[in-house]
């Protein structure tokens, strides 16, 4: 696989933003699907377990950080961000030397509701204060009595916000972070398109790998320029004609979020057989923050954040996942099961049945190389690749 | 041309010597530690069972879990595309493959030989012939025998747990509380059954249904599958060599 040269550069990128997190004076541990830009807005630096925990994936130590969690009565089938993330508080440190402490917590249900309890027991461990934001489920259509009950409770969490920091949020500034953060989804996911040349620029792995950026700094000057250089240098590819992996024969979608512990082998087993991930409907969900201009800047955020990907019915995650099929011109769906994240995995087998091309679902887990079955998931990998 | 199909399954090795469309003939042997010697064995075992030698072979193609050990083999291709193309060789119409391993299963729906849709187990030895092995040692019965017992059964005795390991339990609290050995493994055999059924239904049941691997061998479970499909199935003559029949079959094409 060619490698990206901007990679090196998020490095760098993301061992800054983790630094400034020791040093900052008031932050916020912040879940990846909440509105950072109000934090953004009220100068509280926004940490991430979330990408904490992919980065301990990464680093192959995710079993090693659960079991601290779970030493503590924490149940192997909880979501392993969770586990790891809890464990690392419980060991005192992490591969990066643990999370700063937090100032106040700050949890959005849109993702999932584990983060709600995860985050009662941040706050219990470091006594500080929580917000919720509770998000009403999107089954079907998007209602106006769903964004006045959102939009309170922004009104709601800058009240919270103002008071646990004793500063007050300046209209004009979160103007002007909402702008910065629809720039910096806008190079993203001009970024992630590029995919849709054949042969692609970019993996799936590339956006993994290059994703923290749209996380963790949304919002900032950070992630704008960052996503102005990838897609240069993406741009260049395509205009080269570069392919990012040997040869291109058979192009595929990854679902759900990556195995963390296997990127590098993923990778390679795909290249190997001439198969290109060339996009994945986890990076995907960050494409989609949009407030128009003339809207209200908190009603317009109420409406972005509440249809977040992982907060809608099947039948219209289908649907994205069909566009993204015809977007990038795939031949095939690769479908992660993953243990942890239930909203994510729960009716892949219904979503499989509507879906215009063949998937295939292979069961592994984000963050716990405990559970992988190495075997298992080639077996199932090759008949697929086999059967297209 | 002549080629050989070797399937190094979780429990057992098959190897098949086909020339052309003609099967020359077959081995089954228990698999050793060593994946690489079982391999080479039971290639030799066969080619010598069918008097020849290996020059005369023109492919070798490996499939099955242990496919990667089989160094000397020209070609590896999965179990699923292998049991599919072997099944549809013995019966031509075959519309669905279920085929029952040692340590997995798989419902395949095919079309001339082709795969166009296939599911495996989750990864959990509940509805594999493994299941049946440990019910079979809780009962103290041998693996040969469980079939033609079960279909003596009065009554069918449920077992609701999908874990193997809490199964045991359950059979053996069944073996405390007096019931028959007949029902209580005519009750492992229709848990199998339902595994599977509840797995074909995911890429549809199209006839004729086609059952393969050791397990298909076992009466009980072909009669529970077929009273809750509610039509019969097809058991080839040597149900356990379709994986590596196909291997064979796709040799030919390869």
């Amino acid at each position: 696989m060619k490698r990206l040269r901007i990679s090196e550069k998020m490095r760098e990128l993301m061992t800054g933003y983790y630094m400034a997190g020791m040093q900052a004076e008031c932050n916020a541990w912040i879940t990846s699907g909440a509105p950072v830009e109000l934090l953004h807005a009220l100068d509280v630096y926004p940490v991430y377990p979330e990408n904490h925990g992919a980065l301990i994936g990464a680093t192959k130590l995710g079993g090693y950080y659960c079991e601290f969690a779970e030493k503590n009565g924490f149940s192997r089938d909880l979501c392993s961000y969770a586990r790891c993330d809890i464990g690392c508080v419980f060991a005192g440190t992490s591969p990066i030397g643990g999370l700063p402490k937090p100032t106040f917590l700050f949890a959005c249900n849109n993702i999932c509701n584990t983060v709600v309890k995860w985050y009662e027991v941040l706050s219990r461990i470091f006594k500080v204060p929580l917000f919720v934001l509770d998000m009403p489920f999107i089954r079907k259509e998007l209602k106006d009595c769903h964004l006045r009950y959102v939009e309170e409770q922004l009104y709601d969490f800058i009240s919270f916000a103002e008071r646990v920091t004793d500063r007050k949020l300046d209209d004009a500034k979160l103007r002007d972070v909402v702008l910065k953060s629809m720039e910096s989804v806008e190079l993203y996911s001009e970024c992630l398109r590029t995919a849709a040349n054949k042969p692609s620029p970019m993996t799936c792995f590339d956006a993994f790998v290059n994703m923290a950026p749209i996380v963790c700094l949304r919002g900032t000057d950070h992630a704008i320029s960052f996503y102005k250089e990838m897609k240069q240098e993406l741009d260049e590819r395509v205009k080269e004609g570069v392919s990012a992996i040997e040869r291109e024969e058979i192009r595929l979608l990854w679902d759900n979020i990556p195995v963390w512990y296997r990127l590098k082998w993923f990778g390679e087993f795909f290249e190997k057989r001439n198969a290109c991930l060339v996009a994945d409907t986890y990076t995907n969900a960050w494409s989609g923050f949009k407030v128009s201009r003339g809207e209200d800047v908190l009603s317009g955020m109420a409406e972005v954040y509440t249809v977040s990907y992982l907060n809608i019915g099947m039948e219209m995650t289908a649907e994205i996942i069909n566009k993204l099929i015809d977007l990038y011109d795939v031949d095939g769906v690769v479908m992660h099961s993953n243990r942890s994240c239930k909203p994510y995995s729960f009716g892949q087998y219904e979503i499989q049945k509507k879906l215009s091309v063949p998937s295939v679902i292979i069961e592994a887990d984000m963050v716990d190389e405990r559970v992988f079955s190495e075997a298992q998931v080639v077996t199932r990998l090759e008949a697929f690749l086999e059967m297209l | 041309m002549i080629t050989v199909g070797i399937d190094i399954g979780s429990i057992t090795a098959k190897c098949v010597v086909l020339e052309d469309t003609r099967i020359l003939g077959y081995k089954i042997s228990r698999v050793k530690p060593n994946l690489e010697v079982t391999a080479k064995e039971i290639l030799a075992e066969t080619l010598s069972f069918v008097g020849l030698k290996r020059e005369d072979v023109g492919r070798i193609v490996a499939t099955g879990y242990g496919r990667n050990m089989v160094d000397f083999a020209d070609k590896k291709i999965t179990e699923i595309s292998c049991h599919a193309a072997g099944a549809c060789f013995l019966i031509s119409n075959a519309g669905t493959v279920i085929d029952i391993g040692g340590q997995d299963s798989k419902v395949i729906a095919v079309e001339n030989g082709k795969v166009l849709d296939f599911v495996m187990n989750d990864k959990c030895a509940a509805g594999t012939g493994r299941f049946i092995e440990v019910m079979a040692a809780a009962l103290n019965l041998r693996i040969e025998d469980v079939g033609s017992l079960a279909v003596k059964a009065t009554k069918k005795l449920k077992i609701s747990s999908t874990c193997t390991v809490f199964a045991e339990t359950e059979v053996v609290s069944y073996i405390s509380s007096g019931e028959k050995v007949e029902n209580i493994i005519a009750g492992v055999c229709d848990a199998i059954a339902g595994r599977i059924i509840a797995m074909a239904n995911r890429v549809g049941i199209r006839r004729e249904v086609v059952l393969t691997g050791g397990v298909a061998k076992n009466l009980g479970v072909k009669r529970a599958i077929e009273e809750r499909l509610g039509f019969p199935v097809i058991v080839p003559e040597e149900p356990q060599i379709a994986g590596a029949l196909g291997a064979a079959v796709l040799g030919q094409k390869a």
